[in-house]
Order: C-alpha cells, then sequence, then structure tokens
C-alpha cells in the first residue's frame, strides 16, 4: 500500500474532507458532551452564544485571538522553512520579560516612542532567543525540535525567579508578579470605552506584513525554497543556513511580540500565567491555517471563538472547559488526515 | 556425481523474464540459470535492471512475463514467503535489521513459538552457533545490533538467510558498505556456503569482485541480458566495456580545434567523505568549443567532480582556475556568478524544487540577481522568463503555473537545460543529462549540447553511457577511484582500450602520461 500524489484533485475533493473534519469533530466533541451529562445542541448553542453572540463576547474573542494570530504566525514562517520552533511559548515571555524590564519607569519616555521601542526590542529580544537553538542547529546539526521545546522549561523557570526576585512588585502583597507598566507603556484601545486594544490591530498588520514578504519579496522566496528542498536550494545559490537564521529571528520576533501585547495591551503586569499556552496552541492555528499568513488569522479566531465559547457555556451548561481542548485536537487531528486525502490516493499493490 | 545430476536440474531458473515501469523497460526477457555449488554475478551500471531481477526473483515485484523456477518447481508471482519457503535468502544492500534487538532475536524473529520460548531459544542459538563456526562467520549472537560494525551486521543477515535454510543467496552489493579486508572474509564465508553446495547470486558493479569470486558473470544493460561468460574466459577490460556499453558509432558532430581552457584543474584533491569517492589529483582543462567526456564506472568520482564544479565543495589541495581567474570562496552561487551552467545528475532531488511552479523553477538561480530589485520579486518578469522557456523549449506543460512535479521527466529536464542554457553559457557541466529519458528527448538534450559547443562554450559531459560519450565527445576522460586519465583525442582510443583505463589499468603510469 502506498500513497500517491493526485496531480489535478478536483473541487469535491479539495472541499469534502475538510468539511467533514469539522463536523466529526464536532461530533466528537457532541458525543463527550452528552457523557459529561449536557444536551449537545444547548452546548454547542452556548459556545456560539459564548463566543460570538454579545458584543462583549465579539471583543473578548478577538482579544483571545490576538496572542494567537502573533505565535501561529511565528510557528507558520518557522514550518515553513523547515525549522521547528517548539519554543514559542518561550519567546512569548521573553517579549513579556523585555516589556515589564523597560516599562515600568526605567524608560522615560512619551507613550508614541515608547510603545513601538518596546515592541522592537520584544522582537529582537525573542528573535534571538530562536537565535540560539537555529545555531546549534546550522552549526552542529543539534535537533532544534528538542532544543527549542527544552528552552521553554528553561525560560519559564528563569521568569518564575525574576517573578520572585529581580522583578517582583514590592506593592504586590508578596505575589510573584512583576509591578504595573506605566501609563506611557501600554497599548491603547482601538476604541475609547471598548476592551479591545491596538495589540489585535498590530497583530493583523503583521499577518498581512508576513504575507507580503511570503509572496512579494526575495526572503519569502528563499524560506518557501530552504523549506521544500534544502538540498536543490542550495544547489541553486541560496544560502541556506543564513536563510534559517533570518527565518529564527523573524520566528522567535512575532512571538515575543504575543508576550508584548498581552502585557502592553491587556494585563499591564507580568505574572507566570501570562499565557495559557499560547506557544503551543500556536502549532494548531498554524497547522489549521495549513501555514498561511492570512489563513492563520481566521483559524486564531475560530479557536479563540471556540475556548471563549467554552468557558462561558462551562459555568451555564456545567460541561466542563476541557471540551474545547478535545474539539480543537480532533479538529486538528482530522484535518492533518484531509489535508492528506486532498493531496494523495492510496494505491494498494 | 553431485554435479553431473545438478548440471541438468539447475537450482535455479529464471526464464524470459519482462517487467515494465510505465514505458520503461525495467527488465527484458531475461533469462538465467543457476547451479547447484555455484557463484554467478551479476553485472550492469545503475539503472540496468539488476535490483529489479533480484526483486522478481523473490517475490517482491511480479513479473509481467516469465517465471521464476526453484528445484524444478515455479514459484508463484509476487510471494516473498514463497521464495524464502522455497530456500531463496536475500541480503539486501540496507540491512533490514531491528537495531534494538540481539542477533539471535534478529535472527530468528518471526520464527519462534509462542509458548517454550526459553527452549526454543536456547535451539535457536546452538545452531546459530554451528552456523557461524561452520560458515566463518564470526559474530556474538547475545551482542545487540546497534553495537555491531556494518561487517558484522552483514554477517547477522547472512546468517539469517542461511538460519532459514537457504540454498539459493542473494546478495545485493553486499561490498558497497565494507572495507577491503572485511570483503575478503566475506568472500571466504561464500566460497565455504558454496564448497557446500549453496549456490550464490552476487550483483555488483565492482568488476575486480566479480573476477574474485564468481565462476560466471551475466551482465545486464538497459534492462537487457548483453553478455555471459565464465570468469575463466573473459577479462575486467572485456566487461567494463560491455557493461558500459562499446560499440563504436560515428560521432555526431564534426571534430574541431580546441579554443582556449575555460576551466581548469591542477592535482586537484578533495577531501575524503562517507559517501562519495574523493579526487585525487585530478588535473583537467576544458577547452572552449569542445565537448570533454568523462567515462567511468558509476561511483569513481565522478559526483566528487560534479559537485566540485558546482560549487557544493571546494577543493583540498591543488588549483582551480576558471576563465583565467584563481577561484577563492567557492560556492554555488560563486559558480553561478563565473557563468557556469549546471545540469545536475538528479533533476528531481537537485535540479527542480518538486512543489513549486515552472515559473519558480525556472527563476531559481537568478532570483535575486535578474529578478528582484532591492528584495523584491518582479513577478511579470519571471512569469515572463518562464513562458519564454516553455516556448523556446518545448516544454510540454499546462501552463508556467504547474507545479513541476507533474511533469514528465523529459519535460523537467528541458526546463532545467533552459534555465541553464538561456544566458548562452561559458561553462556548461552535464552530469547525466539524459538519464531516464525517452529517445525523443534524449536526442533533443544532445542537439542542444551540441549547439552549446558551436557556440564557443566548453562542455564537460559526465555518463555512464559510452555510447553517448563517444557519440558526443571531442576528448575523453577516464576516471577510476577518484583518479583521472589523460585526455584522449576522439579516435585515438577504442572503446576496448577505455575499458581498460576504467578497470584501474593504466594508471600506475601517471608520470609518462602526466602533460
Amino acid at each position: 500500500m502506498r500513497l500517491e500524489p493526485i496531480a489535478n484533485p478536483t473541487l469535491t475533493r479539495r472541499v469534502l474532507p475538510p468539511a467533514l473534519a469539522i463536523a466529526t469533530s464536532f461530533a466528537v466533541a457532541a458525543f463527550l458532551a452528552m457523557i459529561a451529562g449536557g444536551n449537545p445542541f444547548q452546548v454547542f448553542g452556548l459556545i456560539i452564544s459564548g463566543a460570538v453572540g454579545s458584543k462583549f463576547a465579539v471583543l473578548e474573542t478577538l482579544n483571545r485571538a490576538t496572542p494567537l494570530i502573533f505565535t501561529g504566525l511565528a510557528i507558520s514562517v518557522a514550518f515553513r522553512a523547515k525549522l521547528w520552533n517548539i519554543g514559542a511559548e518561550a519567546q512569548l515571555y521573553m517579549g513579556a520579560v523585555v516589556t515589564v524590564v523597560l516599562g515600568t519607569g526605567a524608560l522615560g519616555l512619551p507613550g508614541w516612542a515608547m510603545v513601538p521601542l518596546l515592541a522592537v526590542l520584544a522582537v529582537i529580544a525573542g528573535g534571538i532567543l530562536l537565535l540560539i537553538p537555529a545555531l546549534l542547529k546550522t552549526r552542529l546539526g543539534v535537533d532544534e525540535v528538542v532544543t527549542t521545546l527544552l528552552f521553554n522549561f528553561i525560560f519559564l523557570l528563569f521568569v518564575s525567579y525574576l517573578l520572585e526576585g529581580p522583578l517582583k512588585d514590592p506593592m504586590g502583597m508578596g505575589w510573584p508578579k512583576s509591578a504595573r507598566l506605566v501609563s506611557e507603556a501600554r497599548l491603547p484601545r482601538i476604541v475609547d470605552g471598548l476592551r479591545l486594544h491596538w495589540g489585535f490591530g498590530l497583530a493583523l498588520i503583521a499577518a498581512v506584513g508576513i504575507w507580503v514578504v511570503d509572496k512579494f519579496t526575495t526572503l519569502g522566496f528563499e524560506m518557501r525554497a530552504v523549506g521544500q528542498n534544502a538540498h536543490a536550494a542550495r544547489f541553486a545559490g541560496i544560502p541556506v543556513n543564513p536563510v534559517i537564521l533570518k527565518t529564527a529571528l523573524l520566528s522567535g520576533g512575532l512571538a515575543a511580540l504575543a508576550g508584548f501585547s498581552e502585557v502592553a495591551g491587556l494585563k499591564g503586569s507580568l505574572t507566570l500565567d501570562l499565557s495559557p499556552g499560547y506557544g503551543y496552541t500556536g502549532i494548531v492555528v498554524a497547522m489549521l491555517a495549513l501555514l498561511h499568513p492570512l489563513g492563520v488569522v481566521a483559524a486564531a479566531l475560530f479557536v479563540a471563538a471556540i475556548f471563549v465559547g467554552a468557558d462561558s457555556m462551562s459555568r451555564a451548561a456545567g460541561v466542563p472547559t476541557y471540551l474545547a481542548d478535545i474539539m480543537l485536537a480532533s479538529a486538528l487531528l482530522l484535518t492533518v488526515l484531509a489535508i492528506l486525502i486532498t493531496k494523495f490516493r492510496v494505491r494498494r499493490d | 556425481m553431485i554435479e553431473n545430476s545438478t548440471a541438468q536440474h539447475p537450482v535455479l531458473r529464471l526464464s524470459n523474464i519482462t517487467k515494465r515501469f510505465g514505458k520503461v523497460m525495467a527488465n527484458e526477457a531475461v533469462s538465467l540459470d543457476l547451479v547447484c555449488g555455484e557463484v554467478v554475478a551479476l553485472l550492469g551500471e545503475n539503472g540496468a535492471g539488476k535490483t529489479t531481477l533480484m526483486n522478481i526473483l523473490f517475490g517482491q515485484y511480479a513479473a509481467d512475463e516469465g517465471f521464476v523456477e526453484v528445484f524444478g518447481t515455479q514459484l508463484p508471482p509476487g510471494s516473498p514467503r514463497a521464495a524464502l519457503d522455497a530456500g531463496v535468502g536475500m541480503v539486501h544492500q540496507h540491512f533490514t535489521l531491528a537495531e534494538n534487538l540481539s542477533v539471535w532475536e534478529n535472527i530468528v524473529l518471526g520464527t519462534l513459538p509462542l509458548f517454550g520460548r526459553s527452549l526454543a531459544a536456547r535451539a535457536a542459538k546452538a545452531k546459530i552457533r554451528a552456523l557461524s563456526e561452520s560458515f566463518k562467520l564470526a559474530v556474538d549472537p547475545n551482542a545487540t545490533v546497534s553495537t555491531l560494525t556494518v561487517g558484522e551486521r552483514q554477517r547477522v543477515e547472512i546468517l539469517k538467510a542461511l538460519y532459514r535454510d537457504a540454498k539459493i543467496l542473494i546478495l545485493d552489493e553486499p561490498t558497497a558498505v565494507l572495507t577491503p579486508q572485511e570483503a575478503d572474509g566475506l568472500f571466504a564465508t561464500l566460497r565455504e556456503a558454496v564448497g557446500r553446495g549453496l549456490s550464490v547470486v552476487f550483483i555488483s558493479h565492482k568488476l575486480h569482485e566479480v573476477m574474485a569470486i564468481a565462476d560466471r558473470v551475466v551482465v545486464l544493460r538497459h534492462g537487457k541480458l548483453v553478455a555471459e561468460r565464465a570468469t575463466a574466459d573473459t577479462s575486467r577490460e572485456e566487461l567494463a566495456t560491455v557493461m558500459v556499453g562499446g560499440a563504436t558509432k560515428a560521432p555526431e558532430f564534426e571534430a574541431r580545434s580546441a579554443g582556449p581552457a575555460l576551466l581548469t584543474l591542477d592535482r586537484v584533491s578533495t577531501q575524503a567523505t562517507a559517501s562519495e569517492t574523493p579526487l585525487d589529483r585530478v588535473t583537467l582543462n576544458l577547452h572552449a568549443g569542445q565537448i570533454t567526456g568523462l567515462a567511468g564506472v558509476s561511483g569513481n568520482g565522478q559526483a566528487t567532480l560534479s559537485d566540485l564544479i558546482s560549487g557544493l565543495i571546494a577543493p583540498s589541495q591543488g588549483l582551480m582556475t576558471i576563465a583565467e581567474g584563481e577561484i577563492s570562496a567557492w560556492s554555488p552561487r560563486a559558480a553561478l556568478a563565473k557563468g557556469i551552467a549546471r545540469i545536475p545528475e538528479d533533476r528531481h532531488k537537485t535540479g527542480t524544487i518538486a512543489d513549486f511552479d515552472l515559473t519558480e523553477n525556472a527563476m531559481l538561480e537568478t532570483y535575486n540577481s535578474t529578478f528582484a530589485k532591492r528584495g523584491w520579486i518582479n513577478w511579470r518578469a519571471a512569469r515572463k522568463h518562464a513562458d519564454h522557456l516553455i516556448e523556446t523549449y518545448d516544454i510540454r506543460c499546462p501552463g508556467a503555473d504547474t507545479r513541476i512535479r507533474l511533469l514528465s521527466g523529459g519535460n523537467m529536464q528541458k526546463l532545467v537545460l533552459g534555465r541553464v542554457l538561456e544566458n548562452n553559457p561559458l561553462i556548461i557541466l552535464a552530469n547525466q543529462p539524459v538519464r531516464g529519458l525517452d529517445i525523443g528527448a534524449v536526442n533533443y538534450v544532445h542537439a542542444r549540447l551540441g549547439e552549446a559547443r558551436t557556440n564557443g562554450a566548453a562542455i564537460l559531459l559526465i555518463s555512464e553511457d559510452l555510447d553517448e560519450i563517444m557519440k558526443l565527445s571531442d576528448v575523453v576522460h577516464v576516471m577510476s577511484e577518484g583518479r583521472l586519465s589523460p585526455a584522449f583525442a576522439r579516435g585515438s582510443i577504442d572503446a576496448a582500450g577505455l575499458g581498460a583505463w576504467m578497470a584501474g589499468d593504466g594508471f600506475e603510469e601517471r608520470a609518462d602520461h602526466a602533460s
């Protein structure tokens, strides 16, 4: 038995499998909701209304999607070049650390200068954090999956140390929490009075920017070529290792923006629960988006809606929020399978 | 007594085997008999159909026509199990061992009963010890496979076959991974096996080994059996000639006087690597307006020379000069900047990116120099360039936005050819430019190379096909074990003479020939 690529898949073949994948993941979730003692229709209704049923719900979903767009972009940029960055979580916290170190009074600048400066420095710091495993990969052949994954734990423990030590807020009543950002360092809200900050706008701009880089620049061409066939790319004169390092800087920087925007836009200070695994969920987002930068926006909104909706459903129906994780996990697995089916057919011989 | 009875009844008979893969004839009416206690060497270039034939014998492929007979019984096609049961044992080029298991576990894998294992295991180990002693296959049955050397792993593979009472051993390129000492050990084992009445099919393209171990040699070329000789009645030179095709054909182009040397290698050596034969003080001049042919049995350093000129590797010793400039920082990009057109050996893995479309593949080598300004790609120009190549080089495809993996080999090669020839390059490296192409595409590629020659390009043509070399080249070199023969002008040497150089003769007299 082997897989054979399909030359020109029909429209049905391209659309049907992903649609079936999503439908099946809903069926799985419905079954589990029933086991948990809920009525599946009511549960889905509550998820939908909890995610998009009110102005508050929509804004909450957009806020939740913001860090996922950044980490999803970070992953898709890296994965396209076959740089397996599993360390977006650490890079996110790096961005957050830079923001609180410099944004809590160390710099006295007006807001129009402070916010962009913090963003740029966060990007640089996050990029450098991924540059280390990338250099280990290009110089010594060390597998970046292992190094970036383990970096997450090291860096989170380091952040924990910072929050218990040098960065601990003296007015924090002993909680492991940083001081609050000065107001000049905060990302303003997009519309006064609505709980949506400019981090979301920045995320959309980043998505479009990455799409432009991907499609219209030599760097995008090089990154895709290296990812598809590094050997042929090298033969054609593309400097493979420098391209991998540039990809690392870009990917790490994007993930760091997630941390920056969460601190400067939403939370105002750094705690250890800043990210409920946005760095890892970014992988799900990027895969659902087929690594397409604009698709990342759609996938991040979808994932955020399910999380936000499940939170509110859980309060109303008493079905655990883990249902959201299961839905996402099964949607991801089935989508990957669906992609395989759209691209290949099984041949027996 | 035994010999008399087996002479009439071969232990193995392949009868009129034909196998097609699409349009390609992998085997065409191949017949082969193997008698008891005999070593038959199956000789042929890469892609000559050796492995296909053995896979049919072992039941991994079903033949389109013809049948396999073992000890007088016809084997059901496509059943490895039946081949195993009939006493055929195969040692693959790439081992099929479980690294985390011990030697004896690997050998008995799939044969132990569910109950009474420890008893069966003890018996199995005893049998393995006896076998390894009598066949001179020294290996500890309790050792873990991952701790073994390559030579020891091969012994395990052979033991595995013997353990299952194989009477016919098939060895696919067994010495490719061995050191000379290990190869000698393997030969001792094979002689022992043959002495005990086993029969061996030995697949190789190394001539001296074939001469050393085989009783009979069968040569495959383009899927057909082209020669069958008793080892005693033939020579390395003859085998080399038959293997790569020795028929001298009229040259395609009229001879021309050489222009200036555009690329010069002066006693260039390269670093030894695990996979390729390094170059050993190679001296080579590529002249304008000439096709320089490079003949030789594959794996003798041609790939290394190709990588060197492509920019993938740099010389470790010696001097490389291109268009009267010495080379300092050598890279693929530097090679492109020097105007070297490179047609790689593997158009699928090296020459193109399978999931890129024609436009992207057409601009692969020039995306930053011709089709971009300050980092921004000019897609309109790139698209126009691709359309131009499709038109000029007659690339059959639905359009420039087709992914290249959907093209046939010939059309893919036309794109590679068009990409590098479009700028009228001065130096052309053509490594196996027609391998796997149908006859129409072959003629097309050859005509284009001839045209470039007329326009004054210096062309290096690397090929395993002597016919192609003889047909196109103005001068011919032969490579053997990383060394390069002197240049022979067309007509000054025949196929037999080249065959001698391919077999490694003549290199000792290097000092006399040095130019």
